[in-house]
């Protein structure tokens, strides 16, 4: 599904170079459930980035369902997102004027599906994470748990192949942290999808059913290093 | 993302802040209400110097002495009533020549009193610059041989002077000269604030008498069709030469008037719209200084959007879009506002305007263009953006 090798990411500032990552190697495979934890700054959200053809890694490899990143245009990067790739972050992501159904549709609209179409997955994105009763309701008329429930029906829209999650529970209480969890969980048990969770707090690391740590840009430790040759 | 779909997202941010798109499109709304007006009032000018121009009668040669070109000074006339029949040899219908000099003169009728136009005229005015009289007479032939003192009145100098009370019989005191009123001239409208209504004709003989002076401003001719106008002109300037060796005199025709007078306006027409289209330019900049500050807010925002599958070119077609739909909104309610004043202002003030099609095309096209062309920075901005340098921006 996803396979990097001897990946770097080193940020320009100024003069001199921060290397986010420094030689990471992993793959993921189609129906993992991953979580990559590690203390603040030491590269986890960079690492999610380049995993999520966002970003290009300064140097190493990244193959996301077959394809080679570093032949890839900005735009086939972009489409590949769109086709494979779901996400949610932190800070949910919602645009603020926008209905909960307009906003899960929206990744749809990039594939150039007809706006009745793209109402109609998302609605069944929002029956699946509990909010059939708030389709036309905007962020600010939801509670956090709700939004991060609507980004989660976001990411699911497109049916993708893996979805990464950036501290999903970071902005929320632990019962709401519980819900979102309970809901990736589902995604990964039922439909099969891939599953990358960012995320700085062991309780919630512990849904996940392989562990990697990273620390200064560095993987600490994977839980599957066995299993993957290239993290060895 | 189809062009549709573009409008459909550009709409919901333009929507989204509302008060700020309206500030936006003022600039764009004044710039192009602006070229409207003005090219509406430029117009009706025009339009109102050829009617007048062609109401004067069909087919005349106004004969001056001196040149008539644009910038040149009037001369002094030294053409005299006998050169009307000089004239009529040459086209042939003494009916068809007449002959007028004007001055301005205190006009009273008992206590009410007027400053007017007197003008002495031939009897054959009345044919030539076809103006009936609508009661009594006009002035004859005989009025003029006999140097009758007797007065037509336009129909607003009888209004001023007479009232309710028909003129016709009465007397008035012209330049301090009694005169008897024999006729009141059908209403004929005023030309830039001068209404030839406010005239009272006199025969041309008792006009001289009255100004002591022999000579007449103008000759004018009324040739028999408008095929003959041009053939005539020639002919008439020589006749006045050989009268009068080694001066100078023009035979000019209505529509050489209305062109140098088209000319003058058209020029007029097109500072003003220059004027108004640097307006139309500093909406544009506006335009285009408020999308930066919008994609700057909006960083998040297209983040996300190139995040979750927006291609470099989608972001650019919203953005483009958006200005687009900024000037053209704008465009469509400044034709509106042109359109309406220049309305009001051809109903209720003095000031004829007329609409043209081509200038709300035209302004409409512009703004739509300056949509696109101070759009565009803007929109490249927003589509360079690193999604994820975007989703890190708070
Ligand atoms: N755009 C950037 N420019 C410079 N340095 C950056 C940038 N983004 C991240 N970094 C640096 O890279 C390191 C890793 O950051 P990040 O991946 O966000 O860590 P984490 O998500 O684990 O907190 C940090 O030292 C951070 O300061
Ligand atoms: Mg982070």
């Amino acid at each position: 599904m996803i396979e990097a090798v001897d990946l770097e990411r080193t940020y320009k500032l100024g003069d001199s170079d921060v290397g986010a990552l420094r030689g990471v190697s992993l793959s993921v495979a189609a129906g993992d459930y991953v979580a990559i934890t590690g203390p603040s700054g030491s590269g986890k959200s960079t690492l999610m980035h380049v995993l999520g053809a966002l970003d290009r890694p300064t140097a190493g490899l990244v193959r996301i369902d077959g394809r080679d990143v570093n032949t890839l245009s900005d735009g086939d990067l972009a489409e590949l997102r769109n086709a494979t790739i779901g996400f949610v972050f932190q800070s949910f992501a919602l645009l603020a004027r926008t209905s909960a159904v307009d906003n899960v549709a929206m990744p749809l609209l990039y594939r150039g599906m007809r706006k009745s179409a793209r109402r109609k997955l998302a609605v069944e994105a929002l029956e699946k994470v509990g909010l059939a009763h708030r389709l036309d309701h905007r962020p600010n008329q939801l509670s956090g748990g709700e939004q991060q429930r609507v980004a989660i029906a976001r990411a699911l829209v497109g049916d993708p192949k893996v979805v990464f999650a950036d501290e999903p529970t970071g902005n929320l209480d632990t019962r709401n942290g519980e819900e979102v969890m309970k809901l990736l969980g589902a995604l990964n048990a039922d439909a099969g999808v891939a599953i990358v969770l960012v995320t700085h707090e062991p309780d919630i690391a512990a849904h996940a059913s392989r562990q990697i740590q990273i620390r200064d840009g560095r993987i600490a430790f994977d839980s599957a290093a066995g299993r993957d040759p290239a993290a060895a | 993302m189809t062009v549709l779909e573009g409008f459909r997202v550009a709409l919901e941010a333009l929507r989204a802040n509302r008060l700020r798109s309206l500030l936006t499109m003022l600039g764009v709304i004044i710039g192009v209400a602006a070229v409207v007006l003005l090219v509406g009032i430029g117009g009706g000018a025009k339009q109102e110097v050829t009617s007048q121009v062609e109401g004067l009668g069909s087919n005349l040669v106004i004969v001056v002495p001196g040149k008539f070109e644009l910038g040149s000074a009037p001369t002094v006339s030294r053409l005299q009533l006998d050169d009307v029949d000089a004239i009529a040899r040459v086209v042939g219908d003494p009916n068809a020549v007449t002959a007028s000099v004007t001055s301005g003169e205190v006009a009273r009728n008992g206590t009410r009193e007027m400053f007017t136009s007197m003008v002495g005229v031939t009897e054959t005015m009345t044919t030539v610059f076809d103006r009936p009289v609508a009661r009594g007479q006009a002035i004859s032939a005989t009025d003029v041989d006999t140097r009758r003192r007797v007065a037509v009145l336009g129909s607003e100098a009888a209004e001023e002077l007479f009232g309710d009370v028909d003129p016709i019989g009465r007397q008035l005191t012209l330049a301090g000269v009694r005169l008897r009123v024999i006729g009141v001239y059908a209403e004929r409208g005023s030309a830039f604030g001068v209404s030839r209504d406010g005239e009272i004709h006199v025969p041309v003989t008792t006009a001289h008498r009255i100004l002591g002076t022999e000579r007449v401003d103008a000759l004018v001719v009324k040739a028999p069709s408008s095929d003959r106008v041009e053939e005539l002109r020639p002919k008439l300037e020589q006749a006045l030469v050989d009268r009068y060796p080694g001066e100078e005199f023009s035979a000019v025709t209505q529509s050489q008037i209305l062109g140098t007078i088209g000319k003058i306006l058209g020029l007029l027409t097109l500072v003003l719209a220059a004027i108004a289209a640097i307006s139309l330019l500093v909406g544009g900049v506006g335009v285009s200084n408020i999308m930066l500050v919008s994609v700057r807010e909006r960083t998040r925002e297209i983040g996300l959007r190139k995040a979750l599958g927006a291609r470099q070119r989608d972001v650019l077609l919203q953005f483009l879009i958006e200005a687009v739909m900024l000037t053209a909104v704008g465009g469509i309610i400044g034709i509106t506002i042109g359109v309406g004043g220049s309305l009001l202002i051809d109903t209720f003030s003095p000031v004829p305007a007329v609409i043209t099609w081509w200038s709300p095309a035209m302004a409409f096209a512009v703004s739509a263009g300056v949509g696109v062309f101070f759009g565009v920075a803007p929109a490249r901005r927003a589509a360079r953006l690193d999604p994820v340098v975007a989703l890190r921006t708070d």
